[in-house]
């Protein structure tokens, strides 16, 4: 099953971009953040982000975080994010499941035992936030035969070729395009150069492509969709949960 | 290069205080993080970070100490890599950063081996330095390793000591990980999380070591030891009054390698040790150490 490709499609089909939403999970607690997934797929999202909480989060702003540190004080670990993502399977066939994490969770696992679990719990990707290109092909030959695809991160200072390669035999993905440099979090405004850098993009991948790290409005959304096949939103929901609202956008 | 800013991270603050020192020099702005612990136990460096004109922002997250700087000098370099240099204190980080600082603290092995050649008319035979992240031990080393003849010993930091889990001691006592870009042998939980390490000396408190560290170790070019806090404190207060040297508390765990291996050594041995710091800025900490475990104290040497 293509469901990250068909999620791009299916929005596509609809006149929008795909909504890509990110949780930490195990924050506010596991089912918390279970019950939240099940609304912001309800409330439209394609694809849910699944936040492995760790105790360097130093590509991370101060909401997600927080989220870690607190997952982490509960125990959370790496299984259990893959157990829940297998429990959301259960009740969405459809939604693209990507697991985000910092490489050495799953490099303490073992590759090989990761990538098991990973086909067990049917996640469609994984994307590493420190996994740079020239690192990555030890994974993507674990994940690969188990038809699990890798999402690359392409930063605001990527070169082009940098990015063609990036892109370079991936299936069933798409092109993570950070917004802003810098870590996560909301921004109040994007880059200006942002639409132009994502036209530049497009014209070197037939992946889709979706832009990341400091969406947190409809019109930021929307600004960036007329340039981007899809938006990811991560700290707005976060913050959401941590003021015990509902997740949805 | 283009840069206008100096960033660093700092754990005793002497990297910090060598950055400010050239940020002050070149007149560039200057932001050193440093984990709000290290701020606490090594002030000297701190007020003279601020007095040469650098910023030193206190880092409370995490363990509070050199890693949780590191990972808050990685979140600003990311956000300002287009004018800012991120000066890395350490054989740690992404490549190229661990081989450049290599390369740049080789002047300790170069002029050492020259001093050595010119003093004793002969090669030491063991090279010790204490191993935080590992740049000055590597810069030691980097002068005698085409020396097969010069045993290279580095000394990690054992904290309370290597079973009660509080110590520093990543070659000793961790597992090969991935952090802030390196692949290194790494403090962490069964799951890769990673742990809070303990050292009385901030400098060593740091839970990975520079890649090439482990290379040698693996090789069996180097060899690596740990050195508890008391062993440290005694050797610090031996050299104080045997010398009249105030070494850093980070070289005081070399030094009290060096006076373990002595008696087993024949009289004419030649034990070089790199006294990579001096100990203004551990006199207070030392002070507090001794108070807290003075139902214990070592015997003095
Ligand atoms: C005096 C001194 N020696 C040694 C170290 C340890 O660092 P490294 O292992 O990188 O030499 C420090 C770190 O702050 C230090 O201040």
């Amino acid at each position: 099953m293509k469901r990250i490709t068909e999620a791009f499609q299916k929005a596509r089909s609809e006149g929008r971009g795909a909504f890509i939403a990110y949780l930490t999970i195990g924050f506010p607690s596991i089912e918390a953040s279970e019950r939240a997934a099940d609304d912001l797929i309800a409330g439209g999202a394609d694809i849910i982000e699944l936040g492995v909480p760790f105790s360097d989060p130093f590509a991370d702003g101060g909401v997600i975080r927080k989220a870690a540190y607190e997952a982490l004080r509960q125990g959370v670990t790496l299984d259990d994010v893959l157990a829940t993502a297998k429990r959301l399977r259960a009740h969405h066939a459809s939604t693209g499941l990507v697991l985000f994490t910092y490489y050495n969770l799953v490099f303490s696992k073992g590759l090989e035992a990761f990538a098991d679990a990973a086909a067990d719990a049917d996640i469609d990707a994984v994307l590493c936030v420190d996994l740079p290109l020239e690192e990555r092909e030890e994974l993507l030959a674990a994940l690969r035969p188990r038809n699990i695809s890798f999402i690359p991160l392409i930063a605001p200072n990527t070169p082009m070729e940098r990015v063609a390669a990036s892109a370079q035999g991936l299936d069933n993905s798409f092109l993570y395009v950070i917004t802003v440099k810098g870590i996560t979090g909301e921004r109040k405004e994007l880059p200006p150069d942002l639409t132009g850098r994502l036209d530049e993009i497009r014209k070197c991948t037939s992946l889709p492509i979706a832009a990341g790290f400091g969406i947190s409005t409809r019109e930021q959304a929307k600004t960036v969709c007329a340039h981007a096949d899809g938006f990811v939103v991560g700290s707005a929901i976060v913050k959401r949960l941590a003021e015990g609202k509902k997740a949805e956008l | 290069m283009g840069k206008k800013r100096l960033i660093a991270e700092t754990g005793a603050g002497m990297h910090g205080v060598a950055t400010a020192t050239v940020a002050a020099l070149l007149g560039m702005p200057c932001d050193v993080y440093m984990g709000a612990i290290d701020v606490e136990r090594q002030s000297p460096n701190v007020e003279r970070m601020r007095l040469l004109g650098a910023r030193v922002v206190a880092v409370e997250e995490g363990s509070a100490t050199l890693k949780d700087a590191m990972n808050e000098a990685l979140r600003d370099w990311v956000a300002n890599c287009d004018d800012t240099f991120y000066v890395i204190g350490t054989v740690a980080g992404p490549a190229p950063y661990p081989r450049m600082v290599r390369d740049f603290q080789s002047v300790i092995g170069k002029e050492a081996r020259r001093q050595c050649l010119a003093k004793f008319g002969r090669l030491p035979d063991q090279a010790i330095a204490c191993v935080g992240g590992g740049s000055n031990a590597m810069g030691l080393f980097a002068g005698f390793i085409d020396d097969p003849a010069v045993k290279l010993v580095g000394v990690e930091a054992g904290g309370k000591g290597l079973a009660t889990g509080e110590h520093a001691a990543s070659i000793n006592g961790g597992r090969v990980g991935v952090l802030h870009g390196a692949k290194t042998m790494l403090l962490q939980t069964a799951d890769g999380n990673i742990i809070d390490t303990y050292s009385v000396s901030a400098g060593l408190d740091y839970p990975g070591v520079g890649p090439e560290h482990c290379h040698l170790a693996d090789t069996g070019r180097a060899e690596y030891s740990v050195i508890d806090d008391a062993e440290a404190v005694a050797a610090f207060d031996a050299l104080c009054r045997y010398e009249g040297i105030i070494p850093a508390l980070e070289s005081s765990h070399a030094l009290a390698e060096a006076i373990k291996r002595a008696p087993s050594l024949p009289k004419d041995a030649l034990l070089l040790v790199n006294l990579s710091g001096r100990g203004d800025k551990d006199m207070e900490n030392v002070k507090r150490w001794k108070e807290r475990n003075a139902a214990n104290l070592p015997e003095p040497l």
